[in-house]
């Protein structure tokens, strides 16, 4: 699964920095890093999620040539997060990539004008900064769910255990089933 | 197992925390050709290739996603433009109408001074309605009997006599053009004193014709036509003398080849009348000194 997660990574961050970065909605970019890191520890758990961010995260100071270690920083406490609460809360809704999508990308784009803040860098605190993080959550908010879906393509024949496939199998084979309660 | 899952776990992240932390603060740390920095370059070169070849392969989609992107946004800007053009259009329209508007009162004032109307008590009205017709034969003003109006005193607008009040009511009057059909102006050359009757060319409100001129006698075109006026007890004039008309255009033979035909193009422009000036007390004043525009 690391083979795979590595170039998912890679890929991703290509794609982000080749393709998706190119083109705007709602007058920002869209930013998969944050998605991709969400789905891996929404899918995957914490520490597969971690190592993600923090590989993403590397991957994109490097590429971009930016202060090495930001990135990686911010994608290993989304990653842990989104990993810890599928380990927590087990969320088997269709809609909570939305949800964790929205809230990773706000942790990312908060978190790298706070880190950027805090390191010196002339870090526009504006009006425009503050509608252009909102705008980005958005506009990563809709792209959550098919990016979780490809991920989940991508990662879900090498997870040990898939909450979903879990509760389908408890119903079919006995055990938690309501009628053989009965 | 559940501890050492979790001991595993909180390693794993403090260690790439730490890891980071060790990251930010030897770049930060180190000089413009440090080794992290070599390394940044060094990946960059590597990668650089990596990324301009995903660029050329995902330029279509870029561009496909661009191009719906901007017809949305060009969609969005030309709503606006649409929106900024109709304001633009209404402020145009607004201000061409005031202007108009402005023109004619202020050549209203003119007449009343320039050609002494004022012992006339003009009233200055609006114009309401007008008639549909192609023949710009009436139109209905805001002044009536309640402002000292009454059936055939004589109406001036912008330049000169624009035609009688035929109809009163309280608050409104119906007012017959000079180019009505039914329209009679005794006048006279302001120059020569040549006197005739102007009558329509009907359906040409543009165009007004002087009849019962001699043909001996010497009309020009370019000389300025007014109001005759009559004091005699017997037929007295609707209108008082020395009320330009118009502008001699041309001179044709008359039909009987006894009199000449003078055409005349008035000064008022009674398709764009919006004010006139009913003149209350037409026989008060004395001759008016003809002064066209």
């Amino acid at each position: 699964m690391a083979i795979r997660l590595w170039v998912l990574g890679v890929v991703a961050v290509i794609v982000q920095l080749a393709a998706v970065s190119q083109i705007t909605l709602l007058g920002v970019t869209a930013d998969l890093t944050p998605l991709v890191v969400m789905s891996v520890g929404l899918l995957a758990g914490s520490i597969p999620g971690a190592c993600m961010g923090f590989g993403m995260g590397l991957f994109v100071d490097m590429a971009l040539v930016q202060d090495l270690g930001v990135n990686s920083l911010i994608g290993v406490g989304v990653g842990y997060g989104a990993g810890r609460l599928r380990e927590l809360r087990d969320p088997a809704h269709t809609l909570i990539p939305i949800a964790v999508g929205a809230a990773a990308t706000a942790v990312w784009t908060i978190g790298f004008s706070l880190m950027q803040f805090l390191l010196g860098v002339d870090a526009p605190v504006s009006f425009l900064l503050a509608r252009e993080i909102v705008a980005t959550v958005i506009v990563n908010a809709v792209l959550a769910l098919p990016v979780y879906a490809l991920v989940r393509r991508v990662v879900l024949p090498y997870l040990p255990e898939d909450p979903r496939r879990r509760r389908r199998r408890a119903y079919t084979t006995g055990g938690l089933s309501p009628i053989s309660r009965a | 197992m559940y501890d050492h899952n979790v001991r595993r776990r909180r390693a794993v992240l403090g260690g790439l925390v730490a890891l980071s932390l060790v990251f930010l603060t030897a770049y930060f740390g180190e000089s413009a050709n440090g080794p992290l920095r070599s390394v940044q370059r060094g990946f960059l070169e590597v990668f650089a290739p990596i990324q301009e070849g995903a660029s050329r392969a995902l330029k279509p989609f870029s561009d496909l996603t661009g191009w719906v992107g901007d017809t949305v946004n060009a969609k969005g800007e030309r709503d606006k433009l649409v929106k900024e053009r109709d304001q633009l259009r209404a402020q145009a329209t607004k201000a061409d109408f005031l202007t108009r508007q402005n023109r004619e009162l202020q050549s209203l004032l003119n007449l009343d001074s320039g050609a002494g109307l004022k012992p006339s008590k003009p009233v200055t009205a609006r114009v309401i309605a007008r008639s549909p017709t192609v023949w710009y034969a009436t139109i209905t003003v805001d002044k009536g009997s309640s402002s000292g109006v009454k059936v055939d005193q004589p109406v001036v607008g912008p330049g000169g006599l624009a035609g009688t009040v035929s109809e009163v009511a309280g608050g409104a009057s119906k007012i017959t053009l000079i180019t009505d059909s039914t329209s009679g102006v005794s006048a006279k050359v302001a120059l020569t004193g040549v006197t005739g009757l102007v009558k329509t060319a009907v359906g040409e409100p543009d165009n007004l014709v002087m009849d019962f001129v001699s043909k001996t006698d010497k009309v020009k075109p370019g000389q300025r036509v007014v109001t005759a006026g009559s004091r005699s007890s017997r037929l007295e004039s609707l209108f008082p003398a020395g009320i330009p008309i118009g502008v001699v255009r041309k001179v044709d033979p008359g039909e009987l080849d006894v009199s000449q035909r003078v055409h005349i193009r008035p000064y008022a422009d009674v398709r764009k009348l919006d004010f006139v000036q009913i003149l209350t007390k037409p026989n008060t004043a004395p001759e008016l000194t003809a002064q066209a525009p």
